[in-house]
């Protein structure tokens, strides 16, 4: 039975974590994160988890000591924000490259310089091809149903690897909303006994982690990683119908909103989302065939899946929450771009980048890029292909 | 107290690190390593920083290490065996495993005294139960022998190399031991592999000792050191004997020297076997001996008294 609550984005996920109740988190804070793992140190101290904490001197022990942890053999957790995602990016690659199947929710939060602590997407976009699975929410609920089946989907036996679970920072981290949760015995059943691999701590069995591997060996070890990210959507999708069965909410490799017979479109991670679909619907009223996909497998990014779901339309803008300061364009742009590319007729295509540093992401913002789209599709001429939007000139 | 052991009985203990490791001859590591596991009456899990002794030891198929085994980064081995050591301690209480082991974590001096400081001095403040142990050869021995701040007064290294304006490194070593001790940690000590019975019983009382310990273990480079390659033990000798490298211990704040020479030898014979520091002999360079011989008088008499102050 669900239960019905009214609670923040990191309350939920900690709330997800407790459920799951794994055997060690590391935990360092960092803003807005810090209020998750605060969550879930108190459920550690009142017992209600039987989870070892680490509370760490920095990200970058967290990540180490995750690795470590993973390696010995049991269910690993962290978090982090940003500057800590940065510290961590050595050993994310550590984590990858072992196949160790830890958990980590990342509230997304912008890049220094200038320091600052709200939401954007650049931390987790800096390492999605730390080849870390990345999962992206649009909301709490997203939030709390990703974290749950992120633990599947990172252990499943065909995968081990590690999984990133996305929220905006403050707007889904911090903001108030109606969510449901599962009991903890649905959750308990759902993500099952950790199966260990190769644990480090069996004495009897001594096995080496983290060989030097020379140029003999280097390509053949990095393409078998590869091939292991091409079996992630079928996992995601399996365990997605499994999670709807105890969840009633179905998830897919991405949301397709109103696209099927869709002319213009926008493609737009996470809480935006949510706003957007809001101003899709009003052009719809206006008979204007407007639609929306928001991708949720971010990482490795289903390119066939999306390819199709967008090649019939005149004209899409892909929304970017990122900048790439080497003046190339957004991320996910980039990787929408690549989708299309293979099909002979595919729409035009153009680039917004908006809200960085958490500024605003307002109706008016969709509206003015839907506008855009009908001049486009009408007229092909592009004024533009990338443009800040929500900016101050 | 840890009771003395003898060399029939290290013998008949089987040897946790395998030959055909990829170490180079006479390198002092593999000597320091496999005393340590030899010390060990426990079931051994072991985490290794990037390092001489990591990539000549595991390459690829291949494994020089019979026992458990992890190798994640330069600079958290004490951060991964923290993890390590917190699972095993995770599935212990949900019965899981039952087996008493000791977590061993093992890094050279630029891993330990630099890059991966912050890493020790984290799981060392957080109390887990694992002895941490620097393999001291002085330099970033493995990249080509650079300076690190374990890297003697005046040597000469490929990043601050002796020439006409620069006489080799301008500065003193850092007192790693001492800092670690700092952290108020129930057992820090100082050894070197030719003083092996010593070594032995450090290694075996840090391990009955619950919660971080740290030892600093003296392990000549061949390479670095510009020195003969069956020099290993004879130099670690000669670091003990002119008290370049005393051996002591800091159990629950309480100093004890565990070797004092008969009669304290000049830096100079430590020295002047090897290459690094053959410039420090041309007539020049005088006052560059006579200092760091002065930093050794005062580091040895600070020791004494430290240790003067405990004693009953």
């Amino acid at each position: 039975m669900a239960k019905i609550v009214a609670i923040t984005g990191n309350e939920a996920v900690a709330n997800a974590l407790r459920q799951v109740n794994p055997d060690v988190c590391a935990a360092y804070p960092i803003t807005p994160q810090t209020d998750m793992m605060q969550r879930f140190s108190s459920f550690v101290s009142d017992g209600e988890v039987k989870t070892e904490l680490i509370l760490v001197e920095s990200e970058h022990s967290s990540m180490s000591a995750c690795v470590g942890a993973s390696a010995a053999g049991g269910r690993v957790i962290t978090a982090t924000s940003s500057q800590g995602l940065a510290l961590m990016f050595e050993i994310l690659y550590i984590a990858s490259g072992t196949r160790l199947p830890i958990v980590m929710p990342v509230v997304n939060r912008a890049l220094s310089a200038p320091l600052n602590i709200h939401g954007d997407h650049s931390d987790s976009m800096g390492v999605r091809d730390a080849g870390w699975i990345q999962l992206w929410s649009e909301n709490a609920q997203e939030a709390y149903d990703n974290t749950i089946q992120a633990f599947r989907i990172a252990e499943h036996m065909d995968i081990r690897l590690p999984i990133m679970i996305n929220l905006d920072g403050f707007i889904i981290s911090h903001s108030i909303e109606r969510i449901e949760y599962l009991e903890d015995e649905e959750v308990e059943s759902f993500v099952g006994e950790f199966r260990q691999l190769n644990p480090l701590l069996d004495i009897a069995h001594p096995v080496s982690y983290g060989p030097l591997i020379l140029p003999d060996y280097y390509m053949e070890f990095r393409r078998a990683q590869a091939e292991v990210s091409t079996k992630v959507a079928q996992v995601v999708l399996d365990i997605a119908e499994e999670y709807e069965k105890i969840s009633g909410r179905r998830y897919e490799l991405f949301e397709s909103y109103r696209l099927d017979d869709a002319e213009i479109a926008l493609v737009i991670l996470s809480s935006a989302a949510g706003t957007s679909k809001d101003v899709v619907d009003a052009f719809r009223e206006k008979g204007i065939k407007a639609g929306l996909l928001k991708p949720r497998l971010y990482r490795p990014f289903p390119y066939t899946e999306i390819g199709e779901a967008l090649k019939h339309l005149k004209a899409v803008c892909v929304l970017d929450r990122a900048d790439a300061f080497g003046c190339s364009f957004g991320p996910v742009y980039l990787d929408i771009a690549t989708s299309l590319y293979p099909y002979k007729e595919k729409p035009v295509l153009i680039n917004k980048i908006y809200g960085l540093g958490g500024r605003d992401y307002l109706p008016e913002h969709a509206e003015l890029v839907l506008n855009e789209l009908v001049e486009l599709a009408g007229s092909g001429k592009v004024k533009s292909y990338k443009e800040y939007i929500g900016v101050r000139e | 107290m840890a009771k003395a052991v003898t060399l029939k009985e290290l013998s008949k203990k089987e040897v946790l690190l395998a030959p055909g490791h990829r170490l180079c001859a006479g390198c002092g590591a593999p000597i320091v390593v496999k005393m340590v596991l030899l010390a060990s009456d426990y079931p051994v899990v072991a985490s290794n920083s990037t390092g001489c002794l990591e990539v000549s030891s595991c390459i690829s198929d291949y494994t020089a290490w019979k026992i458990p085994w992890i190798h994640n980064a330069f600079e958290n081995a004490a951060a991964t065996l923290s993890g390590v050591e917190t699972m095993y301690r995770a599935l212990k209480k949900q019965g899981k495993i039952d087996k008493e082991i000791k977590f061993i974590a093992f890094g050279g001096d630029g891993g330990t005294y630099d890059i991966g400081l912050q890493s020790l001095s984290g799981a060392m403040e957080r109390g887990h139960n694992m002895l941490y142990i620097c393999y001291d050869n002085g330099a970033y021995m493995n990249t080509g022998i650079q300076r690190s701040s374990a890297t003697p007064f005046g040597a000469d290294t490929t990043t601050r190399p002796a020439g006409s304006v620069v006489p080799g490194k301008t500065e003193q070593r850092k007192n790693l031991t001492k800092i670690m001790a700092a952290h108020n940690i129930p057992y820090a000590a100082q050894a070197s592999p030719s003083h092996w019975a010593d070594l032995v019983r450090k290694v075996k009382k840090a391990l009955e000792i619950p919660g971080p310990k740290f030892m600093n273990i003296l392990a000549p480079c061949n390479r670095g050191w510009r020195s003969r390659t069956d020099d290993a033990i004879l130099l670690s000798r000669l670091a003990v004997e002119t008290c370049y490298w005393p051996l002591y211990e800091i159990e629950n704040g309480v100093t004890k020297i565990t070797f004092k020479p008969k009669e304290k030898k000049p830096v100079t014979d430590f020295i002047k076997a090897q290459g690094r520091f053959k410039h420090l002999f041309k007539p020049e360079n005088e006052g560059i001996i006579k200092i760091f011989q002065d930093e050794i008088d005062r580091e040895w008499e600070k020791l004494k008294k430290e240790e003067a102050c405990f004693a009953s």
